[in-house]
Order: structure tokens, then sequence, then C-alpha cells
């Protein structure tokens, strides 16, 4: 199978950042020789990975400079321990610097490591504060999401204040996950064994249907590769005047849709009335275009 | 976690001129391998970090079949192992060695 063609769902972080970027043109930071693990893993007797969990560097995309951080959602649901946190906001941070043309973020995590939380929880709010100051310094960061883990958890915030997401349909993006909500509220309120509803409620389709990414791709490198170049372009200027139009869209959506009990009920009056989840790549894109769904604010 | 760690000398060096490669991830069943081109061309050591007790003598066995198939003379390899049967981590063991020789 050519690297276009591979699939992202399926890949390992490594893997998709060869795909992503142009030919041998990664240089990353902090490599697996550097062994930089966890200093807290051994203390639960669990097993640490080289890299924490996390691959992040520097390369080209289409020619131009970009910062790419990668999450491995096979080692421990690619969640956010202390130095795994640590190597995405050193990263934000030498963007601000050094101002390459965006920084991609390639989620794939269920959120903070529960075995180290304080710690996790906090590299979260500095990744938060640090997209926010590389936005200002006019870096836009680009969030990736179709991997098995998702983008759960503080990843989900993360997410939530990049410059723009590209999803698709595997990817789902959330706080708190199928199971966090079944075990908080009761299987009555969310079943998460459920798979349909996991996907029509928290899938790529569903969050690009109601501006939670800003765009849709099929489950192909070449194809996240075309719609994050198509996102740096796109990317709003990060000013007063970005964000109150994000907090009056986001007012309006939950003013429209907030009582809602199901996804499909959305669809149907977003004017949706084909079977969202049967539809191809291309068949849902020419709904998203019908219903205004790329709508780029934020 | 047990940590085994193995002496092996060589006959060759490993081909290639690669200084370092990582194959696999840290996951239920599987194992991440790094090698590193650190040592004198005719040794070869590898350190195991398993979170499974009670299964030196299987790792004893897989590692000194991979020294003697595979020469990789000069090369540490250090693994992190999630509990992978043997036969996986012969496999991860030859691609980590391959992406040494210049494979892909």
């Amino acid at each position: 199978m050519s690297r276009d063609a591979a699939s992202w769902y399926e890949s390992t972080a490594r893997a998709r950042i060869g795909d992503l970027l142009d030919d041998g043109a990664f240089t990353e930071f902090l490599p697996p020789g550097e062994r930089a693990t966890s200093p807290h893993l051994a203390l639960f007797d669990l097993p640490e990975a080289f890299d924490d969990g996390i691959v992040v560097g520097r390369g080209r995309l289409d020619g131009r400079d970009v910062f790419v951080a990668a999450q491995e959602g096979r080692f421990m649901g690619g969640a956010f321990g202390e130095v795994h946190g640590a190597k995405l906001v050193g990263l934000l941070r030498a963007a601000f610097e050094i101002r390459p043309a965006a920084v991609l973020i390639l989620f794939d995590t269920g959120g903070v490591r529960l075995q180290e939380a304080n710690a996790g929880e906090t590299a979260i709010a500095e990744i938060m504060r640090a997209i926010c100051e590389a936005r200002i310094a006019g870096v836009p960061v680009i969030g990736v999401v179709g991997g098995r883990a998702g983008a759960f958890g503080g990843g989900g915030l993360i997410a939530g204040t990049c410059s723009g997401l590209v999803a698709t349909e595997q990817g789902r993006i959330g706080v708190s996950g199928p199971e966090v909500i079944e075990t908080n509220h009761g299987v009555e309120e969310f079943d998460a064994r459920d798979r349909a509803l996991v996907w029509r409620t928290t899938g790529g389709k569903h969050r690009a249907l109601t501006g939670g990414a800003d765009a849709f791709a099929e489950d192909a490198a070449a194809e996240l590769r075309s719609a994050a170049l198509g996102l740096m372009d796109a990317a709003a200027p990060f000013d007063a005047g970005t964000l109150r139009a994000e907090h009056d869209r986001l007012a309006g959506r939950l003013e429209r849709f907030g009582s809602a009990q199901d996804a499909p009920e959305i669809w149907r009056d977003l004017g949706v009335t084909e079977d969202v989840p049967a539809l191809d790549t291309a068949e849902f894109g020419a709904v998203l275009d019908r219903i205004g769904g790329r709508h780029g604010a934020r | 976690m047990e940590r085994l760690s193995y002496g092996h000398d060589t006959d060759a060096p490993l081909g290639g001129d690669r200084a370092d490669a990582i194959h696999g991830v840290v996951a239920s069943g599987n194992l991440e391998v790094l090698m590193e081109r650190v040592l004198p061309a005719g040794r070869c050591e590898v350190e195991i970090a398993t979170p499974l007790s009670g299964y030196e003598e299987v790792w004893a066995a897989v590692v000194s079949d991979f020294v003697e198939r595979v020469q990789p003379g000069g090369v540490r390899v250090s693994i992190n192992d999630g509990g992978a049967q043997p036969d996986t981590v012969m496999l991860r063991l030859l691609q980590a060695a391959r992406l040494m020789e210049g494979g892909r």
C-alpha cells in the first residue's frame, strides 16, 4: 500500500508523521535514545516508553516549515503524563519563538494519565496557554483527529483551543468519554457499549456537522495532509473579534440544539435528511457544503 | 518490573550505517525495541524491562536465537515490553535490525 493511502486509524504515531510530512524532512526533538521517560510509571510497576507516548519534532509539509506532535494512542491510551505533556508544551513554546508555518497536533488520547494526574492536568493547562500564545504570534495550530483513542478528556479541551481541526469518520472528539458518562450518569443516559451511539454523538461526521471540527477527511494520510494544509491557510487571526464570533456561534448552537435527545434530531434540524452514517466522504462533503457546515469559526 | 540483561559476542557487525532505530509500541501483547550502534563491532548487549516476571529462560532463548541469526554486532538493544509473546519479540527484533540495515 502506498503511504498516501495508509489508514491513519490503524497506523502508529511514528508512521503517521512519516506518511504526513515530506520525505526525509523530519527531525525529532528528544528522540527515544534520550530516554525522556516517565518518572512516575515505575512507582506503579508499569512499563515505560522511550518517548513517553508522544513524538515531537520539526519537518516540512508541502515544502513549508512545520512543527508536529504525534500521540501514540496504543501506549496507555495516548494519555498525557508529565513528560508527555512537557514535550508538547516545549514544542508550542518553541513555535512561539521560531514561528514555523504551523504546529500540527496529531491527537490520539483518552486524556490525562491517571497515574500522574496532577502533572498531567497541569500540562493540559500549560498546553492550552501555549497554543493561545502561538496563535497570537500568528502560528496556526492545527489538530488532526483520526486515531483509535480519539481526543478525549484534556485532549478534547486542547482540541477546542486549536485554530482548526480536521477529523475522520473514526476520529472522535469529546471531554467526558462514553464510559465516563455511563459511569457517572447511568446506562440509561449513555450506553458506552452501543458503538453506533458513540460514533453518531462523538464521531467526526457529527462534529463536522455541528462545527466541532472544521474539516472532514477520509481515513488516509494524503487526505489528512491536504485538509491540514487547507486549514493552515484558512486560520483566522486570533483576536477579540474571532473569539466573540466563536462565543456567539457556540451560544447559538446550545440554544438551538440544547434540548435534543440524540444526534439525528440535530441533523434533521440542520436540514440533513440523508442517512448520515451511510454517506461516503464525497457525499458527506456535499451535505456539508449544502448546509454551510464548513464554517471556519474560532 | 523485571529487568533482564544479556551480553553476546558476535562474528560480524550489523550491516548498514543507521545510528539508531526504534520499532513497535508498548501496548498489551506488544513491545518497543530500540537499537543503538554504540558498542564495539563484535559485541551485542540486550536490556529488557518487562512487567511479567518468571520468563527469564524464554527471554534468554529468544535473545540468543536472534543474535545467532542476525549477528547484530555493535548494537545495544533496549526493550520495553508490554507482555509480548516470544514470536512477537523475535519479529520486532528482526524488524528493528532491518531498519538499522537501511530497510523500511
